[in-house]
């Protein structure tokens, strides 16, 4: 089951070239880019390990896409996200936010339903990834 | 090549240059930077070479992208950074590097203080520098042979790869003193290799820091009076003798005294009306009251004129 997780998730993998002019697209704006991997993908976990640190006073792409080549040699099956955070009053916040390398197999999510008083149902989602533990779940 | 151009059509040179407005630059540099002619030289050379080469590549002949890793020496304040800022513009007209910038840094900003420092440092400053110029100044402090676990070293492998690598994506420039920079180079050959580009700045002459100084003084709307321009060449003349003297860099240091012991003068005569003219002018004696009048000429500098100029 493929991850739909932030920007462009129900498009194609984006390529090289469009990450690129993704990032040329922040870079213009004045966004701090950053890198960042998991190999949870639960849809809750929201804060991901930083790769490197957030990469200020950047005038080109190239620089991103050098760190990303480099996550990725490190992580090849892991998710990867390039979020691009805006430090402007009234936003400091992260304006784009895209997934760029995911494992190659994605098992999905259980959908577990606890039965409680009468015949009330309790949901919980639950990754069949998560079953084995942190750094072995994508083999 | 099977649509290249027959070997015989007409390129036309002077649309392509008239295109990328590098002539403007190189113009400019003309005009702003006095004497410099063998580095003048060169610039039109790369510019030329790289002209050349986009026509080329137009024309369907190929030599690959040429390394464009440059090397300046010179002693201090002969216009390095200048000349980097310069080319650095030149490279982006002509399309070599995509944004243009110039990222200047030294050993501090590349190499770190523990093990695994330093290549997370490095790197961070190639991010930032890709797509423009990266300026090393004094990249022989880089290697430290007498210590062999400096980390110095670290930090040029990661920029030799990324020199090799990424020859599209930045342009590096180092700098420093002619003799260093050579049992650098001697010290790393990779690095020499990878460098197609040496550029070496001469010193100026007395008559060419006089140009400088006129040109710093037309800048800040300054002018000096007859008496004064005389001073001011026998200043040069005896500063230039002393030790750390720093070419146009002493030259600013020693006009922004000048401007301190005018505006004092004008302090001074408190209660007659100044003009326009009074504002503007600098006299004789504002530059003979230097240290340097007072004292031997071969004598170690003492005080505000010259000791405190390093040889950064």
């Amino acid at each position: 089951m493929r991850l739909t997780q932030g920007t462009f998730s129900f498009l194609p993998e984006l390529s090289d070239e469009q990450i690129g002019a993704q990032v040329e697209y922040c870079l213009t704006r004045g966004w701090a880019l950053s890198i960042e991997v998991t190999d949870d993908p639960h849809p809750r976990n929201t804060y991901w390990e930083m790769y490197g640190e957030p990469m200020f006073d950047l005038h080109d792409a190239a620089g991103v896409l050098m760190e990303l080549a480099s996550a990725r040699a490190t992580f090849p099956d892991h998710y990867i996200r390039i979020n691009a955070f805006d430090s402007t009053q009234g936003w400091e916040t992260v304006r784009l936010s895209f997934i760029v390398n995911r494992p190659a197999e994605e098992p999905g999510f259980e959908l577990i339903r606890q039965e409680v008083e009468g015949r009330h149902l309790r949901y919980t989602l639950r990754s069949y990834a998560t079953s084995r533990p942190e750094g072995e779940r994508y083999p | 090549m099977t649509e290249s151009p027959p070997d015989t059509a007409p390129l036309d040179l002077d649309a392509a240059l008239a295109g990328s407005q590098v002539e403007e630059i190189l113009a400019t540099l003309d005009r702003e930077l006095v004497g410099l002619v063998p580095v003048k030289t060169r610039i039109r050379e790369i510019a030329a070479l790289l002209l050349v080469e986009k026509l080329r590549a137009a024309a369907g002949l190929s030599a690959g992208q040429p390394s464009l890793h440059m090397s300046f020496t010179g002693n201090p304040g002969t216009g390095k950074t200048t000349v980097a800022m310069r080319m650095a513009e030149i490279l982006h007209r002509l399309g070599y590097v995509r944004k243009g910038h110039l990222v200047a840094v030294t050993r501090d900003d590349l190499v770190g203080q523990f093990i695994g420092h330093t290549a997370p440092k490095t790197k961070e400053v190639l991010k930032r520098a890709m797509g423009g110029v990266l300026f090393i100044d004094e990249a022989y402090f880089l290697y430290r042979p007498e210590n062999e676990r400096d980390y110095g070293q670290e930090a040029i492998e990661i920029l030799l790869q990324v020199m090799e690598d990424q020859r599209d994506d930045l342009v590096v420039i180092l700098a420093g003193y002619r003799d260093r920079m050579d049992r650098f180079f001697g010290s790393n050959p990779g690095m020499r290799s990878r460098i197609a580009h040496h550029v070496d700045f001469p010193d100026y002459s007395p008559p060419e820091l006089e140009s400088i100084a006129g040109l710093m003084l037309e800048a800040m709307q300054y002018r000096l009076s007859a008496p004064a321009e005389a001073a001011f060449a026998e200043y040069i003349e005896r500063r230039r003798a002393q030790p750390n003297f720093a070419n146009a860099r002493s030259i600013r240091n020693a006009l922004d005294r000048v401007r301190l012991r005018q505006a004092n003068r004008l302090f001074e005569r408190r209660g007659v009306p100044l003009t326009r003219e009074d504002l503007m002018t600098i006299e004789a004696e504002d530059i003979l009251a230097s240290r340097i009048f007072t004292e031997p000429v071969e004598g170690e500098p003492r005080g505000d004129d010259g000791a405190t100029e390093g040889s950064t």
